[in-house]
């Protein structure tokens, strides 16, 4: 587009001041709101993971105000265009606009909130220290998760697996569930480890190594790839072995517990 | 740096939430200034506050006694109970003269990314309380924002089997903010409106 009045600034951010006389030019981008933080008066500290810009920090000023211009843009979940105005420390937002309001579709079914919940504090743990191309892709990822929980699209649960599995891919962790995670032989496995990145072989499952039945391997390969109709016909016993396998992979590789599966689990 | 009092004076006020290391050198000056008997109230008063003030052993409220003077007050109607996340809810609903039942305080909302669930709120003292008293109506006021509707959605979810009438606020509420901050026109309203949940939730 040519008549666009300013060049979209890449990393305003990192511009160095120079002379005192600068003036912080504002920058747009949009994306998903993961969490927020109580400030001072009535301010947050907005965590959003953009579609240009990776995960990035900014003050919303007055915004818990009930008479704030904001209103719900700025609420976990919500996907919305923003106008930033660069500041020594952290950036300010300055105007917003919602373009698809996930929240409040995603707060009236308790485990839809709960997934929701687990799919951010995931993004927002991946995308951390990540200013590269990967951060473009963790957000097409995490809009893509939440927007099929909004409608309802499959098991809340399913859904957070299977986007779990996805994200953990982008971010080099990729499972193996079609061949052993060891030495490559293809075929259906039934050991299944966390430390070797999915299922082994009989002769590569070292001892200590769960067991589990065709039924959990086939329904992993479908969550990985996205493959509904197989995820939509497994047996309930199955799907809470997939579950607690995927949430103990990416635990392991996080290296830390995820808070909101642990709220979760308290039902 | 300044001599070691007058520095820890500054040191302690800037740790207040919203006070800048400015404003803080600025306070301390004038506290300095000020008349000592004057701020000599003040630090009584903050004195008063940490070892007079406790919760409410029945709502959670903050309270110079055991039980609360609205637990106590049997004027108000033992019937109706509305559950609010902080103290200050309590508050901003009592300045608009609309509410005459009782209260229990959370202690929060729900959070999951903050680590907080049903187990660190007072949920389960609040199920005691819907056990032992005989309460005919619990009005959802939670927060108009994410977390407190999620809260609300939690505790819709928990109580509808026990039977009792829920409502929740009438959404005049600006989507968004904290209920804190509302005015006390507009709290007003939405708690003459406010709109009984299904089951179906
Ligand atoms: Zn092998
Ligand atoms: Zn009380």
């Amino acid at each position: 587009m040519k008549s666009l009045k300013k060049p979209l600034n890449k990393t305003p951010r990192k511009r160095s001041r120079g002379s005192g006389t600068y003036i912080a030019q504002s920058y747009r981008t949009h994306g998903i709101i993961l969490r927020t933080y109580k400030l001072a008066e009535a301010d947050r500290i907005i965590v959003v993971l953009t579609a240009d810009h990776g995960q990035i920090r900014a003050v919303a000023k007055g915004v818990r105000r009930t008479t704030s211009k904001f209103g719900s843009t700025l609420e976990p979940f919500m996907h919305t265009r923003l106008q930033l105005v660069p500041r020594r420390g952290m950036d300010v937002i300055a105007q917003t606009e919602t373009i698809h309001s996930y929240g409040m579709m995603l707060t009236n079914d308790y485990d839809t909130f709960g997934a929701a919940s687990a799919m951010v504090e995931t993004a927002e743990q991946l995308t951390r220290d990540d200013d590269g191309a990967d951060g473009a892709t963790q957000y097409r990822l995490l809009h893509g998760a939440i927007a099929a929980l909004a409608r309802r699209a499959a098991a809340p649960m399913m859904l957070l697996t299977s986007y779990l599995l996805r994200a953990l891919t982008v971010a080099g962790w990729a499972p193996r569930f079609s061949e052993c995670s060891r030495c490559g032989i293809e075929g259906t496995h039934n050991w299944l480890s966390e430390p070797m990145g999915g299922v082994v072989c009989d002769d590569c499952a070292p001892p200590q190594t769960t067991y589990v039945p065709d039924g959990v391997v086939l329904l992993l390969q479908a969550l990985l790839v996205g493959e509904w109709p197989t995820v939509d016909q497994a047996q309930f016993a199955d799907t809470r072995q997939a579950t607690s396998f995927v949430a103990e992979y990416l635990q392991y590789h996080l290296e830390k517990n995820l808070q909101s599966l642990s709220v979760m689990d308290q039902g | 740096m300044y001599d070691g009092a007058v520095q820890s004076l500054i040191d302690e006020l800037g740790r207040l939430p919203g006070i800048g290391p400015k404003s803080a050198q600025r306070i301390a000056f004038h506290i300095l200034e000020a008349s000592e008997s004057d701020m000599i109230a003040l630090a009584d008063a903050i004195t008063d506050v940490k070892t007079k003030i406790r919760l409410c052993e029945i709502c959670f409220n903050v309270s110079e006694h055991k039980v609360c003077a609205i637990c106590r007050d049997e004027h108000r109607d033992t019937g109706l109970m509305c559950v609010v996340e902080e103290s200050q809810d309590v508050i901003a609903i009592e300045r608009t003269r609309t509410y005459n039942g009782r209260y229990h305080v959370l202690g929060g909302a729900i959070n999951p990314i903050g680590g907080i669930g049903p187990d660190q709120l007072r949920v389960r003292e609040l199920l005691t309380r819907l056990q032992d008293e005989s309460i005919s109506e619990v009005i959802l006021a939670t927060n108009p924002n994410l977390e407190g509707e999620a809260t609300a959605t939690y505790l819709t979810r928990m109580l509808s089997p026990v039977g009792i009438t829920l409502s929740r606020l009438a959404s005049g509420l600006p989507v968004g903010g904290d209920l804190e901050y509302a005015d006390e026109v507009t709290l007003g309203r939405a708690f003459e409106g406010r709109r009984k949940l299904g089951e179906t939730l």
